[in-house]
């Protein structure tokens, strides 16, 4: 936020003389980052609240409106019991003092803790609870116990992991295969291959659920990765975008050396469309992590669950504990915020070699 | 699969093609065991009544008839449109004016660009819960800040009046997908362009209204599209906040999540794949309109545009 601050300032230039042109981009300069900035705020919101949240206890969560810093009630001991410390003014003097009983009116009873025998009856109204700081981090490891966190995690880097694999040997041969050769039909097939991307996919949900329902694959992981082995339409459209940006001659060079298609692919073209396959591996991790639809069709028991269904399930049953729910939430947006930041470049790129144009 | 080029001298094209073949095999199984079989065998469940554990039995069209009676066919259809009505043109609006922000050349702009689609690489459950805690009238943030300006903000989740909107705030807070897409339309266009408009003495707004704007049809049609489709695959979000039952008052019951209950909590498959091929079809014939109108309003480089 501190940035927000600072950039407006940044962007004037250190000139003396301004055109009319000038001020009029210095001008819609200030206003886009302005705007910008707010945004920014407004989008980063939801984040503060998620964290503050998840280190809450039960009573910081009722506090309304809720603090975006977690505080809790200064207490202190009086006679065995912890009482809430104020600070009240008596005979026009601060003091601090505990509030031991409540009385009609909005009224309460007072005493300093070093003399608790005196009384004193004030408006509580007029008086200031004191709060101090209080982060609960031990709600993290708690909540990752309750909702049998390393199971969860465990199955979906399972999924995530071998579907990755899955898909990037399959879109690879097929990228390969639609970007190199000449066959007939081929064009035919690719625009068959890109119409599925506007197929719904229910229209082929329940008979698959069928399939796996026979073969007694429903309730394992199975569903979820073997299908990644046979490629998928926006995959292979990336990959063979990219491929052909690899120049020919190097295929030539190759197969002069004697090299088979399968070679070539190997040795040439793999390595050279490397920041290809580590976008798509990256849209995979993003997309296979999120998934929640098929983990919640074809995973009924609790230890086969991914994070996704997990996730909800916690949620359905102890929702009351919100902060452990957003703990747990926090956890489970973390390795696609980290991955994101590391490869901030490949999510622009990723999108601009899709050839979108049209 | 690929046959021995030893055995019968095969002409050079011929191989060729047989390696395509051979290359591409992993799709096409896939595409035969998984969309065209499932497709065809949904096409025939839908004839039928099947409940997973019986063999399917042939019942003709009473499913198409059953599914014209269901009062929560047509509800739930119409809980999409109006979603899809609200929030894919106000999410296109919105996301391509960030992109036209973030396409400008001010300081820290890729910081900007950071925090604006970041909120796009969470989607899913954890984001729903989220969501749902800071709609909650009660301890939630959102109505406590309405109340700072006077406003007494509504029950969003639990109010059957306010689900769908507050559906479609927070889709706005994920459209940084869209504002990366749009980012890439708007830095394709090319500069000389720009140059020749500023030339030409156009204004800033007559640049951006004449230039960007129809350059970048093409991604704006492309989202559309792409939009259209998640609309109606929209699924994960309502399910957790409502908790799979389409609440409060089956406010939030959308086509898809209907469907999952016909199949997965009533085992109605085969009504259920009646519903999902007048999915498709109604998926296909909106497609299609698209299709048919971005003739008039999409831009393509290169293509002479005759009135």
């Amino acid at each position: 936020m501190t940035e927000a601050l600072k950039t407006p300032l940044q962007t004037k230039p250190a000139r003396r003389r301004f055109t009319g042109i000038q001020t009029q981009t210095l001008i819609i300069k200030s206003i886009t980052t302005f705007i910008l900035a707010a945004g920014a705020g407004i989008i980063m919101i939801p984040f503060l609240y998620l964290l503050s949240t998840s280190v809450k206890d039960r009573d910081q969560l009722r506090q309304s409106p809720p603090p975006l810093i977690p505080v809790a009630a200064e207490t202190v001991n009086i006679n065995g019991q912890d009482e809430p410390l104020y600070e009240v003014t008596v005979d026009g003097q601060a003091r601090q003092m505990a509030l031991i009983k409540f009385r009609p009116g909005g009224k309460a009873l007072f005493v300093d803790p070093a003399n608790p025998a005196q009384t004193y009856e004030l408006v509580i109204a007029d008086q200031k609870e004191l709060r101090h700081v209080k982060i609960h981090f031990e709600n993290y490891p708690e909540a990752l116990k309750q909702m049998k966190f390393s199971k969860l995690l465990w199955n979906t880097l399972l999924v995530t992991f071998l579907g990755m694999a899955g898909m990037l040997f399959s879109c690879s041969l097929v990228a390969y295969g639609f970007s190199r050769f000449r066959a007939p039909w081929l064009n035919v097939l690719f625009l068959l291959l890109l119409s599925t991307i506007m197929l719904p996919s229910q229209v082929r949900l329940i008979p698959t659920y069928v399939l796996f329902n026979k073969l007694g694959w429903v309730d394992t992981l199975l569903p979820l990765i073997i299908p990644q082995f046979f490629a998928n339409a926006y995959d292979v459209f990336l990959l063979r975008q990219f491929f052909m940006t690899i120049p020919l001659e190097l295929d030539e060079a190759a197969k002069i050396d004697g090299a088979s298609p399968l070679q070539t692919l190997m040795y040439i073209i793999i390595p050279q469309a490397r920041p290809a396959l580590v976008s798509v591996a990256i849209f995979h991790f993003l997309y296979a992590w999120n998934d929640f639809y098929e983990p919640l069709i074809y995973l009924h028991s609790p230890d086969h669950w991914t994070l996704a269904v997990g996730l909800q399930t916690f949620n359905a049953l102890y929702a009351v504990n919100t902060n452990y729910i957003m703990a747990a939430s926090a956890v489970m947006i973390l390795p696609p915020i980290i991955l994101y930041f590391f490869a901030q470049k490949i999510f622009t790129q990723g999108v601009v070699f899709t050839g979108i144009k049209g | 699969m690929v046959s021995s080029p030893g055995k019968r001298p095969v002409s050079l094209a011929h191989r060729e093609a047989l390696w395509a073949y051979a290359f591409i095999a992993p799709w096409t199984i896939g595409f035969i065991i998984f969309t065209v079989g499932p497709m065809l065998a949904s096409l025939f469940f839908s004839f039928t009544n099947y409940n997973i554990i019986d063999s399917p039995r042939w019942i003709g069209i009473t499913n198409y008839v059953n599914l014209i009676r269901d009062d929560l066919f047509w509800h739930s259809l119409k809980i999409t449109f109006k979603f899809a009505l609200i929030a894919l043109p106000l999410g296109l609006v919105f996301s391509y004016m960030i992109a036209v922000l973030l396409n400008s050349k001010i300081v820290g702009i890729n910081i900007w660009r950071t925090i604006y689609f970041l909120p796009s690489v969470i989607a899913g459950v954890a984001v729903a819960l989220l969501w749902a805690r800071i709609f909650d009238p009660k301890f939630g943030i959102l109505n406590p800040f309405l109340a700072n300006f006077g406003i007494k903000g509504p029950g969003w989740f639990s109010d059957p009046q306010w689900a769908i909107s507050a559906l479609v705030i927070m889709s706005l807070w994920g459209v940084g997908g869209n504002v990366i897409i749009y980012l890439a339309g708007l830095q394709g266009v090319p500069t000389d362009l720009y140059d020749a408009a500023k030339v030409d003495g156009a204004t800033a707004w007559q640049r951006f209204w004449y230039v960007t704007l129809p350059m970048t049809t093409p991604v704006i049609f492309y989202n559309l599209i792409l939009g259209l489709i998640g609309t109606f695959q929209y699924f994960t979000e309502v399910y957790v906040i409502s908790g799979g039952s389409g609440g409060p008052a089956r406010a939030t019951l959308f086509y898809n999540l209907y469907l999952y209950q016909n199949a997965f909590r009533y085992f109605h498959m085969g009504y259920a794949s009646t519903m999902a091929w007048v999915l498709f079809i109604i998926v296909l014939g909106l497609t299609l309109l698209i299709f048919r109108s971005s003739e008039i309003w999409v831009y393509y480089e290169g293509q002479l545009k005759v009135k």
